[in-house]
């Protein structure tokens, strides 16, 4: 399969990708190509210019900021799920990333270019979302940070303007003692999630004390559970307790579950209650 | 409108003009004449046209050769001296970790990158690797054991 016929231009700097995609009318960014290629192979996006950033060096590479990390927008999930500084400081991240697609796909995907795109059963949107991030963004009007909660903003959708780029995200460390988790039910050949649940737990003298539990794959975008949280709060964390909080995850969906021939709307939001399940279980067992 | 490629394929350097949207695998099969890498599925999830990318393993079906350009490629070819097969070759033939073969390309090069990162892979850590290479033929158990038994002729166990 090939795409339809567009101009290749292949920028040295984010400011000439700035310049080149506010210039050509409909044109779309390349970084590793694995979510743009595959719909432009289906001819369900036909831009008639892309305008390459893979080689563009300031956006690569992840460092310390604050007491979080800072990954550029070009690092691939193979290099942030190898990185020492997202293991230690956001560790469910790392095993995120870990778990995207398969080793090729995760050679050449980046995080720029997975929130982007923002498919909804993709891993990295829920948990960024679970972890407060920020996506940093560039444009003609300067620099400006999107909270991840308001950035998705629907199917393949996202809160940037037309011309600006992601640059980098923003990732907050993780409280000391919290243990963290990301479960997902992988589509069998695509590797998507068809379920994703991203947990943060902190347990203090056997109580939970906080939590941020965020699912994907189930609506558009990435949904917070937070009937989830609420439940948790002040709560024991039994396995009873932790199986009574995730079932409560069915109250957080707003009616507009996604099913496909694969896995139906109701059977996603009856995993969401099971991967949520595990993903608590896992991240009280690694806190403290 | 074309655009100037040049890439380096097994160590031989391969150059010319290509439409933009002409995609790596295309380039390396038609251009290159290497047509050991397959196209399988064409959406970047059965891992035929797995290949080496400037060290990294990548489906060369989701990478358009304009975006290598100035990059090196090691193919299925590039991975014996020509005379002598690689151990995860022999392993694939002594084990029978293939019955009509067309997986094989791929499932081998994406087996030399495990073995490259980590040379004693246990099972499950061999099936987690090979997530993105499909077989409809074998059942992956041959698969499995040849790459096993490659690690332990490339000094793994």
């Amino acid at each position: 399969m090939f795409p339809s016929q567009f101009t290749y231009h292949r920028a040295a700097s984010v400011a000439e990708a700035v310049e080149l995609l506010n210039g050509n009318e409909g044109a779309k960014l390349l970084a590793g190509g694995h979510s743009l290629l595959p719909m432009m192979k289906l001819r369900l996006a036909s831009p008639p210019t892309l305008v390459d950033i893979g080689q563009v060096a300031e956006l690569k590479g992840v460092s310390a900021d604050g007491d979080g990390v800072r990954i550029g927008a070009l690092t691939t999930h193979a290099e942030i799920a190898g990185s020492a500084l997202v293991q230690e400081r956001a560790p469910v991240l790392a095993e995120a990333a870990s778990r995207v697609g398969d080793p090729a796909v995760r050679n050449r995907g980046t995080i720029g270019g997975n929130v982007a795109h923002g498919d909804p059963q993709s891993d990295l949107p829920t948990v960024l979302t679970a972890l407060g991030a920020t996506i940093n963004a560039a444009g003609q009007n300067g620099e400006r940070g999107i909270a991840a909660a308001d950035f998705f903003t629907g199917l393949l959708e996202n809160a940037l303007d037309d011309g600006e780029i992601v640059t980098s995200v923003s990732v907050p460390g993780v409280a000391s003692g919290a243990g963290t988790a990301y479960v997902k039910f992988s589509h069998p050949a695509s590797r998507y999630s068809v379920v994703g649940a991203a947990a943060i737990v902190s347990v203090a003298n056997g109580v939970c004390s906080s939590a941020s539990v965020v699912v994907g794959g189930v609506e558009s975008t990435p949904t917070r559970a937070a009937s989830v949280e609420a439940a948790l709060a002040g709560s024991g964390v039994g396995a009873d307790a932790l199986a009574a909080a995730a079932s409560a995850v069915s109250g957080d969906f707003q009616g507009d579950a996604m099913g496909d021939v694969y896995a139906s709307s109701e059977y996603r939001q009856a995993m969401a209650g099971v991967y949520v399940r595990r993903a608590l279980e896992a991240a009280v067992a690694r806190g403290g | 409108m074309s655009v100037p490629v040049e890439i380096t394929i097994n160590g031989r350097v391969f150059s010319g003009e290509v439409e933009p949207r002409q995609l790596l695998v295309h380039f390396i099969r038609e251009n290159a004449g290497l047509t050991g890498t397959k196209v399988g599925c064409d959406t970047s999830q059965c891992g035929t046209c797995t290949v080496q990318l400037d060290g990294a393993i990548a489906k060369s079906c989701t990478v358009l050769a304009v975006q290598a350009s100035g990059s090196t490629v090691n193919t299925i070819e590039g991975l014996s001296d020509g005379v002598d097969l690689h151990p995860l070759q022999e392993a694939f033939w002594n084990k029978h970790g293939l019955q009509c073969g067309f997986c094989t390309p791929g499932m081998i090069m994406a087996s030399e990158e495990l073995l490259r990162n980590n040379p004693s892979p246990s099972r499950e850590e061999i099936r987690h690797a090979l997530e993105g290479n499909i077989c409809r033929c074998t059942g992956y158990q041959n698969i499995v054991s040849a790459v096993e038994e490659a690690a332990g002729a490339m000094g793994g166990s």
